[in-house]
């Protein structure tokens, strides 16, 4: 089908093809809502709480979040769970990098918010999102497994409104 | 014959298998390690520091923070160390609830050790498994102190409050089924053809190396040594209860393994005794709203917390915040001879071998 | 009891014989406290594990007492199940201390936290690096002239 942009019908032709995109868009971010890949990282008391929640009385498989990748090349959503210490920094920085897009990231617990009850030490970073950019911030300490399911609903209402970055 | 290639591999600190986050540097002569290598401090948090700027009973929470997957046993022993320090006692009933507490923490982090070696080991189902009968602990912990992993029910002086009606009926119910559930993460992976290749002869810690470098706890029984200080050193009221202490000779990760498996059963065993023998009385002795210690008293407590010794060192300058705080981690110390088992073996084996370790980088970084 | 079958009093008696006027002992209600000169410390701890029997270095750490530092470390016997404490004092403006590595391997990342933390030097010790702080932080935290910077500051 032969598109000429000049004329008023080709033109509506085009802005039936657009139409027809962006309904694919709604599908894809309906698919990626339910099928996060979270990475495998985690540093300290929180991610306990993340494997609590993979396991079966909370079992996050009821989200489609049971796929946990240990590559970040292979990951989309980054739950920061623990403190950010100096030399965990270029770590984060690196794996975050590596994350192919669309990524999210889940600031997970008051120490990834804000440094937690470490604030004051001399090697905990203000917060990861210092760093990195940070999609959904869940306070707790530890954030406990059905906080994590609140945070991973509410990720799920933002990819689903198409509300984030893109690459 | 096949040329090898000398390279350096780098395992975490983001990785699935490292308990929070290590990282190994492994230098390879093709597949048998040479060296490895540990770089520790990822997870430091300046606990020590903030100790000296912190009240006695703020400093509280934070032990939890240090072994958090047996909270009960670090802050008991923060608490413990105070009370030495203060000469505060505590009364009977709130040590037997304590000894419950601590004892149930012990079997919630050898029941971690055994999820996450499974699944390190490439063993899920002994993950979820070993998970589902930690959420009963969970669930007792949330009754008494209101949170599942990090209680600070344990407090400077005795236990925050007194136990609920619903407390005894189901403790002594998890304690019934431990026999249950040893024999499930035997016949699911004890015994498996696969798991004993993994780990039978992989990683033998000899008992002088242990003793020289300080290992202490389930690793140092596992190598022979039958050292264990709840009867070497008794502390609380340990001496009132008959318990075995499971030692191994073999210093392989199977050792490891089945030690930490066998004192799940005598923790089980301490705690039937101590609920029968559970006394009426106050649970929290009273303690002074300010906390001062005699300047320039000091002491050094330690504890068989589940992965070793675990010590407080506390130098007190008389006022309400410590002089100086040192924590004596059992995890620090440990990974001293992973470098020592893994060389000459195959680079699988580095997981085994700290997953038998079972560090915590919680508290070894502090 | 230690080894050789004598107690703690009796040992420190005999320690005194032997190290004279660079020892002074002290005590709690918990541990015996042997208080010796840096110079004889690798002496002290040579006989204390040779003649004496205690195998296992369950703790080194220090304080700052802004003057001086105070080395301390606290001995078990795994067989007898005896434990002592030894302290050693070193000047502020030359914290230096000879290592007991060769003596008790265990003592190799202990020191380390030490010098990460403290900036104490050990002589001897064949790996004195950080263990704890990345490689490029300045100071040692843990002394109490240590002036905190917000970390991430230069990030």
């Amino acid at each position: 089908m032969a598109l000429d942009i000049e004329t008023d019908t080709d033109v509506n032709e085009l802005a039936q093809h657009n139409i027809l995109v962006t309904t694919f868009e709604k599908l894809w971010n309906w698919g990626r809502s339910w099928s996060f890949w979270p990475l495998n990282y985690g540093c300290n008391c929180c991610p306990i709480e993340v494997m609590a929640a993979g396991a079966a009385r909370f079992d996050q498989a009821r989200f489609g979040y049971e796929v946990v990748r240990a590559v970040p090349r292979q990951a989309d959503l980054l739950t920061v769970a623990g403190p950010i210490t100096l030399k965990m920094k270029p770590a984060v920085e690196r794996v975050w990098a590596q994350m192919p897009e669309p990524k999210w990231v889940i600031a997970f617990g008051n120490c990834a918010i804000s440094g937690g009850p470490f604030r004051d030490g001399y090697s905990i970073l203000p917060g990861v999102d210092s760093i990195i950019p940070v999609d959904i911030y869940i306070p707790g300490c530890p954030v406990r497994p059905e906080a994590y399911f609140h945070a991973m609903l509410e990720l799920q209402k933002k990819v689903q409104k198409g509300d984030y970055r893109r690459g | 014959m096949l040329d090898t290639d000398k390279y350096t591999v780098n395992v975490g600190p983001v990785h699935p298998s490292t308990h929070g986050g290590l990282h190994v540097e492994a230098i390879m002569d093709g597949e048998i390690i040479e060296d490895v290598i540990v770089h520790l401090g990822y997870v430091h948090r300046s606990v020590e520091k903030i100790a000296e700027s912190k009240t006695y009973y703020q400093f509280a929470p934070y032990t939890a923070r240090l072994d958090y997957l047996a909270t009960n046993l670090p802050v008991m022993g923060y608490c413990q160390a105070v009370e030495k320090l203060t000469g505060i006692q505590v009364p009977e009933r709130a040590e037997y609830i304590r000894i419950i507490m601590a004892e149930l923490s012990r079997i919630a982090s050898h029941q971690i050790a055994i999820a996450a070696t499974g699944i390190d080991l490439g063993a899920t189902t002994g993950l979820m498994y070993a998970m589902r009968d930690r959420e009963r602990i969970m669930d007792i912990f949330s009754m008494t102190g209101g949170q599942r992993l990090l209680s600070s029910y344990i407090r400077i002086g005795g236990v925050a409050a007194d136990i609920p009606d619903d407390f005894i009926p189901q403790v002594r119910a998890f304690v019934a089924d431990i026999p249950r559930m040893i024999e499930e993460y035997n016949s699911l992976m004890t015994g498996n053809e696969i798991w004993a290749a993994r780990m039978k002869g992989v990683g033998v810690l000899k008992a002088e190396d242990a003793v020289a470098y300080s290992v202490t706890g389930p690793n140092l029984r596992a190598s022979g040594i039958d050292f264990d200080l709840r009867k070497a050193d008794p502390y609380s009221i340990y001496d009132r209860f008959d318990f075995n202490i499971p030692v191994r000779q073999e210093g392989d990760s199977m050792a490891r393994w089945e030690v930490r498996i066998e004192e799940i059963a005598e923790s089980g065993k301490i705690i039937e005794q101590a609920l029968q023998q559970l006394p009426a009385g106050e649970f929290m002795s009273k303690v002074p709203k300010n906390l001062k210690p005699e300047a320039g008293a000091e002491v050094f407590h330690h504890i068989e917390s589940s992965k070793g010794e675990l010590g407080y060192y506390i130098v007190s300058d008389g006022s309400t915040k410590p002089y100086r705080l040192h924590v004596r981690a059992p995890s620090f110390i440990n990974l001293m001879v992973l470098p020592l088992i893994c060389r000459g073996g195959v680079f699988q084996d580095i997981i085994t071998n700290i997953a038998t370790l079972d560090p915590i980088l919680g508290e070894s970084d502090r | 009891m230690v080894a050789n079958n004598i107690n703690e009093n009796e040992l420190a008696a005999q320690l005194k014989i032997k190290l004279g006027e660079d020892l002074s002992i002290t005590e709690d209600k918990y541990f015996t406290m042997l208080n010796i000169a840096p110079g004889r410390l690798l002496a002290l701890m040579q006989l204390l594990k040779a003649e004496y029997g205690f195998d296992q270095l369950s703790n080194l750490t220090s304080v700052d007492f802004v003057e001086t530092f105070e080395v301390v470390y606290h001995l078990y016997s795994i067989a007898s199940h005896a434990k002592i404490c030894v302290k050693t004092r070193i000047p502020a403006d030359n914290p230096q201390v000879e290592s007991v590595v060769d003596i008790w391997p265990g003592a190799d990342w202990q020191e380390r936290e030490v010098y990460d933390l403290m900036g104490i030097i050990f002589t001897g010790h064949p790996n004195l690096i950080r263990v704890l702080l990345p490689d490029d932080f300045e100071g040692h935290p843990l002394r109490k002239d240590f002036v905190r910077k917000e970390p991430g500051a230069d990030a």
